[in-house]
């Protein structure tokens, strides 16, 4: 297979093609806008529909209709207007429907910027909408990893009926790459009798719906949705442990930031330095267990992200106390320098070596 | 024996749960009858609002979606777009449809999309126990304007069927009443021509019924009929205001 | 000789009366001998020679609690 230069934003459209997307409802904003613009050319040539909508929120219940009658289904946005779609989000986590949704994330908050940024981690993985529902979501730090990612979305999110997000940054969306896109290993999927298909005079009525009067019935509801969770964080976690033998100190970030940071590693390499990198490839299910693993070599672990700061309280949580934990932080669309990262290691190995 | 009238088939066994004497109910029965009798009822989808009617979901004898607040119509969007076989439609309330949900029930019309909406009218929100809705008249009494609607304060109520009579997509538009059994039939009517167009593939189809409240305008059922047609008929006239060119 | 029939579910009556005012003979009245299982005195009708079978009533019960046969 070739590999073939692609930007982001329409990398991500061909690929979801290729992962069996066949309706696609979205809205215009910066910086994804390649990515509809893509659908709307692409997707009928393949028998699909694109529609653009009048509103992240129109779009968001249109992929819960469209989702609802068994189509394979996604929309795009990026941060204000995945902020619209919370309410929407959480519907279809309620109603258990499948469907995908990229954020390609850009600094906030408020109308914010345009520049690429990881200020949503907390929308993303807290969940923005009402309810105890969660959705695997995933962090690719490049291009061909945000395709194998994105051919096998719509397969998990049927595999679970349930969303499933995938975020970028406004450069993994902006930003040009060789990719191939690879067939993913296919997943046994249930049969779908539940979709609104009309009866056909065959079955009782199909019913999408996440209403549950009656608390007992909601409460039931959502102890099922939780043994739907405990099953993703058991097969859908996923991390990179990178130069992590032994390293005297671990740096831990995801997406473009993550790039940098193997920057890093390589100047302190030569130096003799060993510093590792845990990338989280998802945010939730959050890689609890690398950073469980960490040796006994590690001084500390070195939080890197493109905000102020919000991965760092799942890094805590994970870290239990354990070992010190600094943080450098840019946003607002600016890019974390290389350098910084390095006085910042310096700094927490105690200083200069 | 011929059976005049007997239950809609398009009706599940599920019991209403409106209050005595709301027309909902004579609202449901008309959809069911319509989709039985044009024998769509196998092959239709309904979307239920938020509002009283959040519970049909239940009540129609076909498969049924549950919407958020006002995006019943972006919800039917996706789902006709993914089977456009189906007859799909929307059930909405005023608050549902005419505040929340304006966007989404104009830009169906604006789109022309191929579905039909029947659209309750009952100038008041009942759900959530008698709001002002932004088709309350003026001077009316209800939990947020309790001294009675002020068009200083909070505008004249919005004319739907009118508003989106002047989008083209919105090929067949009628407002309709249930207070007599004459208007009953005319209203059946009205929503047959509205599922007849989506069966045709012309446009976007509505029909807006003036409905009652009794429970939240405090009245008796049988009374509420009555201010029915003093007060809400006078400001919301009865009519058709789009129809497919070969009909006029 | 009454042309029509008319059978109630009385079960799910409301009591909401919406059913007498539309009975163009005037035979339906609210039983005031029982009370239904909602509590409420159900619809009836008091003279069914005088039925003409119009289905009035039917159609205007919000519940379908009327069924309306003609001979």
């Amino acid at each position: 297979m070739s590999k073939v230069l692609m930007k982001g934003n329409e990398a991500i459209a061909e690929a979801a093609i290729r992962g069996g997307c066949k309706f696609f409802f979205g809205y215009p904003i910066t910086p994804q806008n390649e990515l509809p613009e893509y659908m709307s050319r692409e997707l009928p040539k393949h028998g699909g529909v694109f529609l653009q909508a009048e509103s992240e929120v129109a779009a968001i219940n249109m992929v819960y209709g469209a989702a609802g009658a068994g189509g394979r289904v996604m929309t795009s946005s990026s941060s204000p207007g995945i902020a619209l779609k919370q309410e929407g989000i959480s519907y279809i986590a309620g109603a258990n429907l499948p469907a995908v949704i990229v954020n390609i994330v850009r600094g906030g908050p408020g109308l914010g910027g345009i520049q690429p940024a990881q200020s949503d981690y907390n929308q993303v993985t807290r969940g923005g909408g009402d309810g105890d529902y969660k959705m695997p979501v995933f962090v690719p730090a490049n291009l061909q990893e945000m395709v194998d990612i994105m051919m096998e979305a719509f397969d998990i999110a049927d595999y679970y009926r349930n969303p499933v997000m995938v975020v970028g940054d406004g450069m993994i969306g902006q930003m040009m790459e060789p990719i191939e896109f690879k067939k993913p290993v296919p997943r046994e999927l249930p049969v779908k009798d539940w979709i609104t298909t009309g009866t056909k005079g065959e079955r009782k009525p199909n019913i999408i719906n996440s209403l549950f009067l009656e608390a007992s019935d909601l409460e039931n509801h959502n102890l099922e949705a939780q043994e739907k969770y405990a099953e993703m964080v058991k097969n859908e976690t996923r991390v990179e442990n990178y130069n992590m033998e032994k390293p005297e100190l671990v740096l831990t970030a995801y997406g473009t930031t993550s790039r940098i940071c193997k920057n890093v590693i390589a100047e302190f390499k030569k130096e003799g330095i060993e510093i590792g990198l845990i990338r989280p490839i998802t945010v939730w299910p959050f890689p609890h267990k690398a950073f469980e693993d960490i040796p006994e070599s590690a001084k500390g672990i070195l939080v890197v992200e493109m905000s102020q700061g919000q991965m760092i309280d799942d890094v805590k949580i994970a870290n239990n106390g354990r070992l010190p934990i600094g943080f450098h932080g840019r946003s607002g669309g600016m890019i974390p320098d290389p350098q910084d990262i390095i006085l910042k290691v310096r700094e927490m190995l105690g200083g200069v070596k | 024996m011929a059976i005049v009238y007997d239950k809609s088939k398009g009706l599940t066994d599920v019991e209403l749960h409106f209050c005595p004497g709301c027309t909902h109910g004579t609202v449901h029965k008309l959809v069911a009858e319509v989709l039985v009798e044009l024998d769509v009822l196998e092959k239709s989808v309904g979307v239920a609002p938020v509002g009283c009617s959040a519970l049909s979901y239940d009540y129609f004898n076909c498969d049924m979606q549950q919407a958020s607040h006002g995006r019943a119509p972006a919800v039917a969007t996706g789902i006709k777009r993914v089977n456009p076989e189906l007859v799909v439609w929307t059930y909405q309330g005023d608050g549902d449809l005419a505040s929340i949900g304006t966007a989404e029930i104009i830009h169906v019309a604006h789109r022309g999309e191929k579905i039909t909406t029947i659209f309750i009218n009952n100038a008041i929100y009942g759900m959530t126990g008698g709001q002002m809705a932004p088709t309350t008249l003026i001077g009316q009494k209800t939990t947020t304007t309790q001294d009675g609607r002020t068009v200083e304060h909070s505008g004249k109520p919005l004319k739907m069927a009118e508003m989106l009579a002047t989008i083209d997509g919105a090929k067949f538009v009628e407002r309709v009443s249930v207070d007599t059994p004459t208007n009953i039939r005319k209203a059946k009517k009205a929503i047959r021509k509205a599922f007849e167009l989506q069966l045709s593939g012309k446009g976007f189809g509505i029909v807006e019924v003036l409905s009652t409240c009794p429970t939240n305008w405090a009245l008796t059922p049988r009374d509420s009929l009555q201010w029915l047609r003093d007060n809400m008929m006078p400001y919301y006239p009865l009519g058709n205001f789009r129809t497919p060119e070969e009909d006029e | 000789m009454a042309k029509g029939k008319v059978t109630f579910n009385t079960d799910i009556c409301k009591g909401c009366e919406l059913c007498i005012d539309v009975c163009p003979v005037n035979i339906i009245v609210m039983d005031e001998t029982m009370i239904n299982v909602k509590g409420f005195h159900p619809a009836t009708v008091n003279d069914m020679e005088k039925c003409i079978g119009c289905g009035n009533c039917a159609i205007t019960c919000p519940d379908s609690v009327i069924k309306v046969e003609r001979f």
